[in-house]
């Protein structure tokens, strides 16, 4: 802020506050010229007032608010620029990218400043750095057959994960159930937690242009005949010779590919529902599944007990 | 006494404080109905019938618009055009103006209950209605403007009230405070975009959202307060310079409040600070209005068992009181670390909306319709009595109701396991706050018993008046 803008608030903040405070002074003498406890000279539809003066516990409870308030301005950044005596920040607000975020954190150590949220987060970082630490250390295989860390697992899973895939982790619409040991990506340990730390993007491209009504139609009964549905043979047919564009990713036997996270047609389960209109809305206007990325949020460690709790969910001891 | 005193009796203009009164009722149903079936709502969701014009999120808005603009602000036209000339001793400056301000606000209206439900909206809290709309709200603002301070300019009283000093500040600001915030590029006839973008925007917006209720529903309804209250009781106002201190405070305080809405956000810290400190220094002379308009009651105390109509003004000084006590302390950065964004914001705001604003206009409807239609009193003051009780027990059930669950919603949040992770997942504090918001809707059903009890007796009133009136009878009322 420019020392314009910053003293045109500091003379507006105290401007008010002192002009206030001439405000109750003046107040507290009788400057009518009525006596006290008289009624004022002037009279309105009957309605008359009377020249009371101000309670004397009000008033000082006023004195005490200001005191408060300067006391207040003194000690925190509130008048413009100047950053209060206690040097107290919130957090390094004024921060465009990461770099310059740990520059400020370092600023502000050098200066002795108290970055609120700094201090919280490391003293997080103090205090649980060690109890993930030691989590991390050991194998998921360990983790598995540890009560406590599936418990803290499924705690951060219902606070970070539970929003789209469900308290139950059974998912729903287009939020894939991780449950079923049916896995779009894979379910070994190490892509879990690829998936977790990296997020993924899957994408259904939109065949409403390339094909006709009646093909995309056809198309649907015949991925729906793969998990064994009985369809129209007509249709059937000619759904089988317009796979092969699909095949590129979903495999000619339509069994899917993890390794693009291609969906295997030919189980009853379905990201987006298995219905005959449902698929042709597939077929016809793609889909755009998205899992954010948590390494930033999360961080390694906490990933690793997330993982975990996940892999249980669908392996009995 | 240096007043002028008229030859012959002076003709007010009291057909636009009629119309205004009326339209004050039935949307005092309309809106505090539509408070009901939200809060149903959170109980039981399938009340939207799986329609989009049903749902909470359109809903809402329709509510809090229709309390705040429908209810509150035709209540705030009403009496302020009554007072204004009662208390000038003149007629309304403007008649055909008057009328344009009573038609011009209910078209606004309309517009509100056709275009929200659709989910035509700028988004912005209270400030939800789009372009066309927000120039109509300025067009008739200004008339508002015109019509007041034209009537304050040719009283025939020396000084001007202390009730006309709130109105005043109040229809100024909220006019200048609507045009501010509601400064938008137009893409298309029902959608606009904000010319402010981030923090800015979000300190405008609550510059205005915070006066809302700053100036409209606290200032204005003071003005209210300091004719109704020593007119009912018959007692002269408690303390002229307490009037003087606590009107100059409030006003200059209140319009720097906004940013306590915004603390912990991305918002300038020195702009948190400012905010709380002026919002914690409110507290003074918002109490200051309290303790005028209650000590206004000495030596009259005793009629508040007898006249229902009295307790209504003074119950609403007392939550005046409360909230604005609960306020300033909310303000403040550490308590509001727990109590923003849960429940408690809820409790707080309908104990200034349901316990302020809505009993210091049922009290001045129920002083003001037999006045305007030629009648005595109101047809049952026994109906008044059970309304107030219905209206009390209806707001202390709501206010308590969210009391627990804000607190409660706030500790659920903040608990943490000896790992760090959180104790409950959000939705398990959804699922603790069901009780609650039971108690919140059965409180609000309460209320809205309440408003048709007070329809009827209006209505019984209304057409007595009519009667005699048809007879060429002259009601003297007091």
């Amino acid at each position: 802020m420019s020392s314009f803008w910053s003293a045109w608030i500091i003379v507006l903040t105290l401007g008010l506050l002192i002009a206030l405070i001439v405000l109750l002074r003046w107040n507290m003498k009788n400057y009518t010229d009525v006596e006290e406890g008289e009624l004022m000279d002037h009279e309105f539809d009957g309605i008359v007032e009377i020249n009371n003066p101000l309670p004397k516990w009000w008033t000082y409870l006023f004195w005490a608010c200001f005191a408060w308030g300067f006391i207040y301005l003194a000690l925190y950044p509130g008048l413009g620029n100047f950053p209060g005596l206690l040097g107290w920040k919130s957090s390094n607000q004024d921060v465009q990218s990461l770099a310059e975020s740990k520059a400020a954190m370092k600023k502000a150590k050098e200066e002795g400043l108290i970055v609120q949220y700094d201090r919280e987060m490391r003293a997080a970082e103090a205090k649980y750095g060690p109890i993930f630490e030691k989590y991390a250390s050991q194998s998921i295989d360990e983790l598995l057959n540890n009560e406590k860390a599936l418990e803290v697992g499924q705690r951060l899973f219902l606070q970070n994960c539970s929003q789209c895939h469900g308290s139950n982790a059974m998912g729903g619409q287009g939020f894939p159930n991780l449950t079923d040991d049916d896995w779009l990506y894979g379910g070994s340990y190490e892509t879990i937690k690829t998936t977790l730390r990296n997020g993924r993007q899957g994408q259904m491209p939109a065949w409403g242009e390339q094909f006709s009504d009646q093909q995309i139609t056809a198309l649907a009964n015949y991925v729906a005949s793969l998990s064994g549905r009985e369809r129209d043979a007509d249709l059937v047919a000619q759904g089988k010779k317009l796979f092969t564009v699909c095949a590129a990713c979903h495999g000619q036997d339509g069994k899917g590919n993890q390794n693009i996270g291609s969906a295997n047609l030919t189980d009853s389960i379905w990201l987006y529902g298995g219905s005959i209109s449902t698929i042709k809305e597939t077929l016809k206007y793609g889909r755009h599944g998205v899992m954010p990325a948590w390494k930033d949020i999360l961080g390694e460690d906490k990933i690793h007990v997330v993982a975990a709790y996940i892999y249980s969910l669908s392996h009995d001891k | 006494m240096s007043q002028t005193i008229p030859q012959q009796p002076i003709e007010y203009n009291m057909k636009v404080v009629r119309q205004f009164t009326v339209m004050t009722i039935i949307w005092g149903i309309v809106g505090m109905s539509l408070g009901v079936i939200i809060a149903a709502q959170l109980v039981w969701p399938e009340l939207n019938f799986d329609t989009p014009w049903f749902t909470y999120s359109r809903l809402r808005p329709l509510h809090t618009n229709a309390v705040i603009f429908a209810f509150g602000t035709s209540a705030l036209f009403a009496t302020s055009y009554y007072v204004a000339q009662k208390t000038c001793k003149t007629r309304l400056f403007s008649d055909k103006l008057a009328a344009f301000t009573f038609w011009g606000w209910q078209a606004v209206i309309v517009g509100a209950i056709i275009t929200l439900p659709m989910g035509i909206t700028t988004t912005k809290e209270y400030a939800e209605l789009e372009w066309p709309i927000d120039i109509l709200i300025a067009i008739v603002w200004i008339a508002y403007v015109i019509v007041f301070f034209g009537t304050l300019a040719k009283r025939k009283t020396s000084h001007i009230y202390v009730a006309n000093w709130f109105y005043g500040g109040f229809i100024v600001t909220i006019a200048a405070l609507h045009i501010g915030n509601s400064l938008a590029v137009p893409v298309s006839f029902t959608k606009s975009y904000s010319i402010y973008a981030g923090a800015v925007d979000a300190m405008m917006q609550w510059w205005w959202g915070h006066n809302a209720v700053g100036f409209l529903l606290t200032a204005g309804f003071l003005g209210m307060m300091y004719y109704f209250v020593p007119k009912q009781a018959e007692r002269p106002v408690y303390s002229y310079r307490l009037s003087v201190v606590h009107f100059w405070a409030l006003i200059s305080l209140y319009i720097w409040a906004g940013s306590h809405h915004l603390h912990y956000t991305a918002l300038p810290d020195w702009t948190q600070s400012v905010g709380m400190v002026m919002s914690v220094i409110l507290f003074v002379p918002s109490w200051g209005g309290m303790i005028n308009g209650i000590m206004t009651l000495s030596g009259a105390w005793h009629k508040l068992r007898t006249d229902p109509i009295l307790r209504f003004l003074i119950v609403s000084l007392s939550f005046y009181g409360m909230s604005t006590f609960e306020g300033p302390m909310m303000a403040i950065k550490s308590v509001n670390a727990l109590s923003h964004y849960t429940d408690w914001t809820i409790g707080h705001v309908h104990s200034g909306a349901l316990g302020w604003v809505a009993m210091i206009t049922i009290g001045s409807m129920y002083y003001l319709v037999p006045r305007l239609f030629n009648q005595k009193a109101i047809h049952s003051i026994r109906l008044v009595n059970v309304h107030f009780w219905l209206h009390t027990i209806g707001v202390v059930f709501y206010i308590v109701s969210m009391w627990i669950s804000g607190v409660m919603q706030g500790l659920m949040w903040r608990a943490t396991n000896p790992d760090g992770t959180l104790t409950y997942s959000f939705v398990e504090g959804v699922q603790a706050s069901y009780p609650f918001w039971t108690g919140r809707f059965i409180g609000g059903l309460f209320i809205v018993t309440g408003m048709f009890l007070m329809a009827y007796n209006c209505y019984k009133t209304i057409r007595a008046g009519q009667r005699e009136t048809a007879a060429g009878n002259v009601v003297q009322t007091a």
